[in-house]
C-alpha cells in the first residue's frame, strides 16, 4: 500500500486524539470549577485556549497537505473528511468551555449551590457524550455512535427544564437577574458540547459507512 | 432494463436510458488461458465509462472485445453477447470494418500517419469512397475543431503530423477516429504518455465529446479516472468486481478490492 499516505494518515490521527484528550480534560477542569467555584482554573483555562486554536489549524494544515498531495480516495478520503469536521467540532467544544469558565467568573458571589446538582447530572451526560464520541471515533464504533446520538435529545430537555426553572428563579429574584442569566448560559453552553459531541458521531457513522444521517 | 438486470450490473443511481452495450456472460481466452470471466455491464450513450484495475486485470481485453481488435491476436477467442444497439457484435457474420467505422478506437502513444495534419484525418474518408474536395475540407475542419485542435493547426494542415507535439499529435488521433463519424470511442490510456497540461486538455476534450459519443476509457491514473468518467468499473483477475457511478466508486465502494485497489492498499 501507499506507505507515505498510511504514516501522513496515523500522524493525523495521533495528533487528533490528542486534542480530544486535550479538550475532554478542559471541559472535565471546568466542570471541577463551577461545582467548586474555582475562578484561578478559569482564568487558566481561559488563557489557555490558543493551545487548543494551534492545535486545530495544525491538524487542518495536515490534512489539506494529505488532500492536495495523495488526493486520496474512498475510506481514506471519509478519514480525512471527517478528521477536518472533527477538529473543528472539538475546537468548538473547547470555546465552550471557555465561555462556561468566563461565566463562573461572572457569576462569583452568587450562591448557586441548589442548582448543581442538576448541573452536575447534565454536565455528565454531555461529558459521557463527548467521551463516548472520541472512543467511537478511536474504536470505528457506530452502535456507541448511535448512543450518543440517542443522547442529544436528554440534554436538549434538560437545558429546556433550566430555562423554565431559572425563568422562575429571575422572577423570585429580580435582583439576580444577572448572574441568573449567566447560570441559563452555562446551560446553553454545555447543550452545545452535546451537540458538537453528536455531530462527531455522526461524521463516524460517515467514516464507518459512508452514510450522512445527520438531519435524519 | 428491469430490476434485476439492472441490480446485475450493480448500477444503482439515475436511469440513463437504454445502454449502448449490453455485455452479457462475456468470456474471453487466449488460446487455453481464460483472460475474461463471466463479465456483465452495461455501457451507456453519451456517458463516459471507464475501466480500471491493476496491470493484467483485463480491461484492455474488455476494451478491445468492443470493437473486435482481438481477432487480430490468433488463438484469442471471445463467448458470450456483446450487444450493440441490440446485435451481437462477435457475430461471425458482422462485417468488422463497418463495425469499426462506428467504433473509434484512440490509443495509448499517439500514432498518426506519416502524412501530413490535413491527410491523417481525412485518411478514413478516402478510403469510404469520399472524392468530394470541399465536403472533404469541411469535414477536416470539423473534426479538427471537435478535437480541439483546429485553432493550432489551422495555418499549417499540410504539414507533416510529427511535427506536432505529443499532445497535439493524441488529439489529431481523435480528429481522424472522429472524421468518420463513429457512436462509440474507445480510449486506452490516451493521455498516459502526455504531460500534465496536454492531458488537461485531453480531459477537456472528453467531457466535450461525450455529449455527442459514448465513450469508453482505460486508464491506469486514479485521478483522471475519477475527473472524466460517469461511470467506474474495477476489474481484477479477468472479473469484474464492481461497477458504478464514479462518485460512489471513489466515495464508497461497496466492495473490499475495489476500496483496496484505488486506495492503494492492493497486493
Amino acid at each position: 500500500m501507499n506507505i507515505l499516505l498510511k504514516k501522513e494518515l496515523e500522524t493525523i490521527r495521533k495528533k487528533l486524539l490528542a486534542l480530544g484528550a486535550m479538550v475532554e480534560d478542559r471541559f472535565i477542569n471546568v466542570l471541577k470549577a463551577f461545582e467548586f467555584g474555582e475562578t484561578e482554573t478559569c482564568q487558566k483555562i481561559i488563557a489557555s485556549d490558543h493551545e487548543v486554536d494551534h492545535m486545530e489549524v495544525d491538524i487542518e494544515e495536515e490534512c489539506l497537505k494529505v488532500l492536495a498531495l495523495h488526493q486520496p480516495v474512498a475510506g481514506d478520503l471519509r478519514f480525512i473528511i471527517v478528521v477536518i469536521k472533527i477538529n473543528n467540532d472539538l475546537e468548538r467544544i473547547a470555546d465552550e468551555a471557555v465561555n462556561i469558565a468566563q461565566r463562573i467568573v461572572r457569576i462569583q458571589g452568587f450562591n448557586y449551590d441548589s442548582y448543581i446538582h442538576d448541573y452536575k447530572i447534565m454536565a455528565e451526560m454531555a461529558g459521557g457524550m463527548l467521551k463516548m464520541s472520541l472512543d467511537a471515533f478511536v474504536n470505528q464504533d457506530i452502535r456507541m455512535a448511535e448512543d450518543v446520538r440517542a443522547m442529544d435529545g436528554k440534554v436538549d430537555a434538560m437545558k429546556n427544564g433550566f430555562y423554565d426553572r431559572l425563568k422562575g428563579d429571575i422572577m423570585k429574584m429580580p435582583d439576580k437577574t444577572g448572574k441568573l442569566i449567566n447560570m441559563l448560559l452555562i446551560s446553553r453552553h454545555l447543550e452545545r458540547i452535546a451537540d458538537h459531541a453528536t455531530n462527531i458521531s455522526e461524521e463516524v457513522i460517515y467514516m464507518k459507512k459512508g452514510e450522512i444521517v445527520r438531519h435524519r | 432494463m428491469n430490476r434485476i438486470e439492472r441490480s446485475l450490473t450493480g448500477i444503482e443511481e439515475n436511469d440513463p436510458g437504454n445502454p449502448k452495450f449490453l455485455i452479457r456472460n462475456l468470456q474471453f481466452y487466449y488460446e487455453e488461458v481464460q483472460a475474461l470471466f463471466d463479465i456483465n455491464l452495461d455501457i451507456f450513450p453519451q456517458k463516459v465509462t471507464a475501466l480500471i484495475g491493476p496491470s493484467g486485470c483485463g480491461k484492455s481485453t474488455f476494451l478491445r472485445c468492443l470493437n473486435r481488435m482481438n481477432d487480430l491476436i490468433s488463438g484469442a477467442r471471445a463467448q458470450g453477447e456483446v450487444l450493440l444497439d441490440g446485435e451481437n457484435i462477435l457475430s461471425r457474420q458482422l462485417d468488422v470494418v463497418s463495425l469499426r467505422r462506428r467504433i473509434g478506437m484512440v490509443f495509448q502513444k499517439p500514432n498518426p500517419f506519416p502524412k501530413s495534419i490535413f491527410e491523417n484525418v481525412a485518411y478514413g474518408l478516402r478510403i469510404t469512397g469520399v472524392k468530394d474536395k470541399a465536403y472533404m475540407a469541411a469535414h477536416v475542419e470539423k473534426s479538427l475543431k471537435l478535437a480541439a485542435l483546429w485553432d493550432e493547426v489551422k495555418d499549417r494542415l499540410h504539414a507533416p503530423a510529427t511535427s506536432l507535439s505529443g499532445g497535439q499529435q493524441q488529439r489529431l488521433c481523435i480528429a481522424r477516429a472522429l472524421a468518420v463519424e463513429p457512436e462509440v470511442l474507445l480510449m486506452d490510456e490516451p493521455a498516459s504518455a502526455l504531460d500534465p497540461i496536454a492531458t488537461l486538455k485531453i480531459e477537456e476534450l472528453i467531457h466535450e465529446l461525450k455529449q455527442k459519443y459514448t465513450i469508453v476509457i482505460v486508464t491506469h491514473n486514479m485521478q483522471q479516472a475519477a475527473r472524466v468518467s460517469d461511470t467506474t468499473a474495477f476489474f481484477c483477475m479477468g472479473k469484474l468486481i464492481e461497477v458504478n457511478s464514479t462518485d460512489i466508486m471513489f466515495t464508497r465502494p461497496k466492495d473490499k478490492q475495489t476500496e483496496d485497489y484505488i486506495t492503494g492498499r492492493f497486493g
